[in-house]
């Protein structure tokens, strides 16, 4: 049939394209959560390539033998109900491959949405990231320091993003790193990403947020902790201090080129607090308290110096 | 038009068999409704924003009286039907006009308690809460005014016509839609109010 | 803004004055046309006015086919956009404006049209009625439908058309981030035709439930007729989802509330829900009809009983189920936390099984069948590996880790439109083919037919399979532009040429219409596909009162069991048939639906307030109305009858299939 040619002409090509050429982003991980995504992907596009060869044979079989021109005239075909036994089968093959996948999906789920395996024993480096029409404000409170379109990270060290937005809804994606989050401008969601290797990587807002959408990207550069600690340093002797008054001219909506500050706004302009239904104000306590805790850190550090 | 009198007059051609057992489709679809504002209330109830609470606005005394009176609504509508059944043409008359009287009661009372809201400072444009909360009682008062007008087309035909096979289907449904107001009413009563004020 | 401001369109350019200049054109040609032809009373008294079911259905046809060229050249322009990396064919504004158009019109006026079309004409067919339950209410619902969708597409020369996406998230859609009145007319145009998709729902189960020829139990009904019956029972709960979450969204846009704001208590994620508490199963009320129609064309060229005819029913029933418990699956990534994300991602996964039953009962339906490769079946059996190839997708979607890399970007874009157009659209075309004889008495051209199913098919493989991998590189869905240097350039212009192709395929469908219309022999007899089902045991074009003689059904093929187990269709006299007037009110009341929809846009109060009283005023008149319609005596069926009879006894000669082989 020249349909089923054509069609297994171009999923051949599909994946000629997939394993060659340069490797497509969302498959080429540099950090464990990334990672674990492809990998499901792989699995889910293994187990989905099957379904679909299964039911281009039969279909492919169905027409070939079954064609009327193939037939004798006077050929009738039979009347035939269900059969129980066979439908059991159609249905439990179906069920159990969903289970198996539900299975790495729920697992799957509990890893992403936690610090990234492999870095359980460090302190995450909290960063909040703040979208605004239509940027990115980095803010870190561990090192007092504020970017703007650009994020510097530390290689082998667990990163806690606390997402949230002075505008539309934004979604936070490091494609390399990991998958998305929302950033609103109700609560603050919280995504765990780490990088293993040092290198640049796109990162960009991925959901619609108006006119200037399609340019709403930043660059993330994962760098080994030395070189990160040099970063901060020089940002602290080099940058001017975030006002209340830049900041206000930051969030006027445009795009900006990168920017760097010491200290950060969540002093004068603090991240939104939960107030709604009761296990989102638990996350909400939670995230008081961990506000509260950095706070405590914060001031250590400025001790320290 | 067949008329088949071993049914009661309101059931008695195909089409009005129709006309009720569609009514009940939409009567479903208007449970969704309803659903999906109380969903909504729910979740605006604790987002007062800068305005003020439930508790801080409610009072007892107002919506006991609009819940009183719409029970007794769906009483003497239900009486109105009865009425009907047994061809009696002026007490079903008399029992449909009180239904509506007592609906323009609370439809007064409502009001009334709107003015009140507006008068604290709990406008619709306040906060999440009072849109939430406006929204749905409005959609109620918005259905029980739309059900008066209905009521007042059905009286006049049924003062004009008498109680005939097409009329007794008009009041039939129309007794459908004042008993489900009454239902929604009553979940209003118990989970807007009662809860807000406890 | 000013008054006048408002109407003017915001982000004017050369292709929208020129779009202004064609509308008055075309509009000024048909009414010189109508007057210089004097068609004005026929389109009154035949179209305007009718509640005859059939006319209804081809009302919604055509606006079908028309909303598919608007929404269609909407993706052309989309797909030229992206072709080159940095072009520069549209503005960010202009391109926002015509995706979110594209996504509307597409689902609420191109694809609720299109399946209301084929409930209306095939329904009431399928069970042996003379019309739906509420043939006036019916023709109310058309006219609200038609009153939305003209106050949507008019957005885009008056005022600006909607640039929130179809989804138009708050608070980006509210009025501080989108100020134009574009957002007031997707809550107003979709509000008037949502209304008027609940009213065909509670009328479409009416007459399902209580309407059936004698015989017809519910599992007799043809696959068809559940398939409908199930997605009306979607859309009774459904659609009051949506009513409520566009009241919400308008009274926020237009009486400043804080429902869906950033602030006093507002909650933008509310919006989001709601609207997937309606859209998810929306995409059900889509696909179960158009499930419905390949069950029924592949049976019927297969030449068999379609296989497990219990299973298909159960399947449609848990699909349909299924379809309110999933909609979370739409942002897994808004951070619910793993546990909510595995609940619905499951609960989306399981989708897969009923799904999987129905793509195995029509393989199976095939099995031992004699298949015959007309139109309508090749759609079908293109549909079986390209919708596979979509559901699967959607099963790797619905593992919620995975989710946020495929989120917002081309591989969602792919994945919906692998399912909806092999699954909806295909569907629609099948339909359109199988049933034109039904509606016309002639068949469309099955050469042209042909070709247009390879240009759609090979076109559309070509226009989305790229986007599954610039998905995975990274390409975000309603981007305007992108760089070179990010590599999605050469796979975005295959899309381009893809669609290309698709553009070329709708328009040898639209050519096919002329050509057949005017070369197609008119003799195809009343069963010119060998079909099995009841709709084929009337007439072809149906006579307005469908069945002369109402049918006894003994099983789901009837018409079948008729042709070949000798069973007695139609028992009995010909008796006087009682039908519906036909009315001008439910028009009337489109059009002062459209005006009221018009001043809310505009918060134009006083008209307003005015077209609402003259709603109410025409629901005033309904209830004072005796109207207990019209009977056709006994010899006017006869003469009608005999009429076609003698025309069959003219096309013996021609073979079982007719025309359609030539």
């Amino acid at each position: 049939m020249k349909l089923k040619g054509t069609l297994l002409l171009l999923l051949s090509m599909l994946v000629v394209f997939l394993s060659g050429c340069e490797p497509l982003l969302v498959l080429d991980p540099k950090g464990p959560q990334a990672e674990r995504q492809a990998s499901d992907i792989m699995i889910s596009i293994g187990i989905m390539a099957f379904i679909v060869i299964v039911v281009m044979v039969l279909l492919v079989y169905m027409l070939v033998k079954y064609r009327a021109s193939r037939l004798p005239d006077d050929y009738e075909p039979p009347h035939i109900e269900g059969n129980p036994i066979l439908e059991g089968i159609l249905i439990g093959v179906p069920i159990i491959i969903v289970a198996i996948l539900s299975f790495i999906t729920v697992k799957s789920n509990y890893i992403v949405e936690s610090t990234p395996e492999g870095y359980e024993d460090q302190e995450p480096l909290v960063i909040y990231a703040s979208s605004s029409n239509w940027k990115w404000h980095f803010s870190y409170p561990e090192q007092d320091i504020e970017t703007v379109n650009y994020l510097y990270i530390p290689t082998d060290r667990p990163i806690e993003f606390k997402l949230y937005s002075f505008g539309p809804i934004t979604s936070f994606w490091i494609p390399q790193l990991g998958g998305q989050k929302y950033a609103m401008a109700d609560m603050v969601t919280t995504l765990h990403l780490a990088a293993d290797t040092p290198g640049e990587y796109m990162g960009r807002n991925a959901n619609f947020s108006g006119k200037g959408f399609a340019e709403n990207t930043f660059t993330v550069t994962a760098m080994t902790q030395t070189k990160f600690d040099e970063w901060v340093d020089e940002v602290h002797e080099t940058a001017e201090p975030l006002t209340e008054d830049t900041f206000e001219q930051l969030l006027e909506p445009g795009h900006l080129g990168r920017m760097t500050f010491t200290g950060t706004h969540l002093g004068f302009s603090p991240a939104p607090e939960h107030e709604h239904s009761d296990d989102e104000m638990d996350s909400g306590e939670e995230h008081k308290m961990h506000a509260e805790k950095e706070r405590e850190m914060h001031t250590e550090h400025a001790a320290h110096e | 038009m067949k008329i088949d009198h071993t049914q009661p007059l309101e059931y008695s051609t195909q089409q009005n068999q129709l006309n009720i057992f569609g009514f009940w489709i939409f009567l479903g679809a208007e449970i969704m409704l309803f659903a999906t504002l109380f969903t909504a209330y729910f979740i605006m109830e604790n987002r007062t924003g800068n305005g003020p609470t439930g508790p801080e606005i409610f009072e007892i005394g107002p919506v006991l009286f609009e819940t009183f009176i719409l029970l007794t609504s769906s009483f003497t509508i239900g009486l109105a039907v009865h009425a009907m059944r047994i061809g009696r043409k002026k007490a079903m008359l008399a029992f449909l006009g009180v239904t509506l009287l007592l609906g323009v009661a609370f439809l007064s009372a409502e009001i009334n308690e709107f003015v009140h809201y507006y008068h604290v400072g709990a406008t619709y444009q306040t906060s999440g809460f009072t849109a939430a909360l406006l929204t749905t009682l409005g959609t109620h008062g918005g259905h029980v005014t739309l059900g008066f007008f209905w009521g007042v087309c059905i009286l006049i035909q049924v003062m004009k016509d008498g109680i005939n096979a097409r009329t007794a289907n008009k009041s039939f449904i129309f007794s459908l839609y004042w008993h489900f107001l009454d239902v929604v009413w009553i979940f209003i009563f118990s989970f807007i109010y009662l809860k807000g004020l406890m | 803004m000013e008054f006048f401001e408002r109407f003017a369109v915001p982000n004017p350019n050369p292709a929208i004055y020129a779009s202004m200049v064609a509308i008055v054109v075309v509009s000024l040609a048909i009414i010189i046309g109508l007057t210089y032809f004097k068609k004005w009373g026929y389109l009154w008294r035949e179209w305007l006015t009718t509640v005859d079911h059939k006319k209804i259905g081809m009302m919604y046809l055509i606006s079908a086919l028309l909303m598919l060229f608007r929404g269609g050249v909407d993706a052309l322009m989309l797909r030229a956009q992206l072709s080159m990396p940095d072009n520069k064919l549209l503005d960010p504004q202009h391109y926002n404006e015509v995706f979110s158009t594209h996504g509307i019109v597409m689902i609420i006026f191109m694809a609720m049209p299109f399946i209301f079309a084929f409930m209306n004409l095939i329904v009431p067919l399928q069970i042996g009625a003379r019309d739906v339950a509420f043939p006036r209410l019916n023709a109310i619902s058309f006219w609200l439908f038609a009153a939305g969708a003209m106050l949507f597409n008019i957005s885009f020369v008056i005022g600006g058309s909607p640039d929130a996406g179809w989804t138009s998230y708050f608070p980006l859609a509210g009025t501080e981030f989108s100020e134009s009145v574009g957002t007031n007319y997707y809550m107003i145009a979709i509000q008037i035709s949502g209304i008027g998709s609940l009213m065909t729902g509670i009328n479409m189960i009416t007459t399902i439930l209580k309407m059936r020829a004698p015989g017809m139990t519910l599992m007799k009904m043809p696959m068809f007729t559940w398939a409908s019956f199930m997605a009306c029972v979607i859309i009774i709960f459904a659609f009051p989802v949506l009513t409520i979450a566009l009241l919400m969204g308008t009274t926020d846009r237009l009486f400043a509330t804080n429902f869906f704001t950033t602030t006093n208590g507002g909650m933008d994620m509310l919006w989001a829900n709601f609207f997937w508490v309606w859209g998810h199963p929306e995409v059900y009320i889509l696909i179960l009809p158009a499930f419905g129609i390949y069950s029924e064309v592949i049976s019927t060229f297969s030449g068999r009983n379609l296989y497990g005819y219990k299973s298909m029913v159960g399947s449609m029933v848990i699909i349909s189920l299924l379809s309110f418990l999933v909609w979370t699956h739409h942002f897994f990534t808004m951070g619910q936390g793993a546990l909510t994300n595995s609940i619905f991602s499951i609960s989306t996964m399981a989708i897969a099984v009923p799904t999987g039953v129905k793509i195995f009962n029509w393989l199976l339906t095939m099995w031992k069948g004699k298949i015959r490769f007309t139109v309508p079946m090749l759609y079908s059996v293109g549909f079986i590996p390209l919708f596979t190839i979509g559901g699967v997708t959607g099963v790797m979607l619905a593992m919620s880790a995975a989710d946020y890399q495929y989120h917002n970007t081309m591989f969602l874009v792919a994945h919906f439109h692998n399912t909806i157009i092999p699954g909806v659209v295909f569907a629609m075309l099948a339909g359109l083919t199988y049933y034109w004889p039904k509606m016309f008495g002639f068949m469309l051209n099955e050469r042209i037919g042909k070709w247009g199913f390879w240009f759609l098919s090979i076109g559309f493989v070509l226009a989305f399979f790229p986007m599954y991998i610039t998905g995975l590189n990274g390409q975000a869905r309603r981007m305007y532009t992108y760089s070179e240097a990010t590599g999605f350039g050469p796979l975005n212009f295959v899309a381009f040429i893809g669609a290309g192709l698709m553009a070329i395929a709708f328009c040898l469908i639209v050519y096919n219409i002329f050509y057949s219309i005017k070369h197609s022999p008119r003799n195809v007899g009343d069963d010119p596909w060998n079909a099995r089902s009841l709709e084929w045991a009337t007439h072809n074009p149906v006579p307005e009162y469908n069945f002369a003689r109402t049918p006894h059904v003994a099983s789901s093929e009837a018409f079948w069991d008729a042709k070949k187990h000798g069973h007695e269709l139609f028992k009995g006299e010909i008796e006087e048939i009682h039908m519906p007037n036909y009315s001008g009110v439910p028009f009337i009341m489109g059009v002062i639906f459209f005006i009221c929809g018009f001043s809310f846009v505009f918060s134009l109060w006083i008209p307003a307030i005015v077209s609402l009283i003259g709603i109410f005023a025409c629901m005033v008149l309904r209830s004072f109305e005796k109207d207990d319609g019209r009977l056709i005596s006994v010899e006017e069926i006869k003469a009608t009858e005999s009429k076609f009879e003698s025309a069959e006894e003219i096309k013996t000669a021609v073979s079982t299939y007719g025309g359609a082989n030539s």
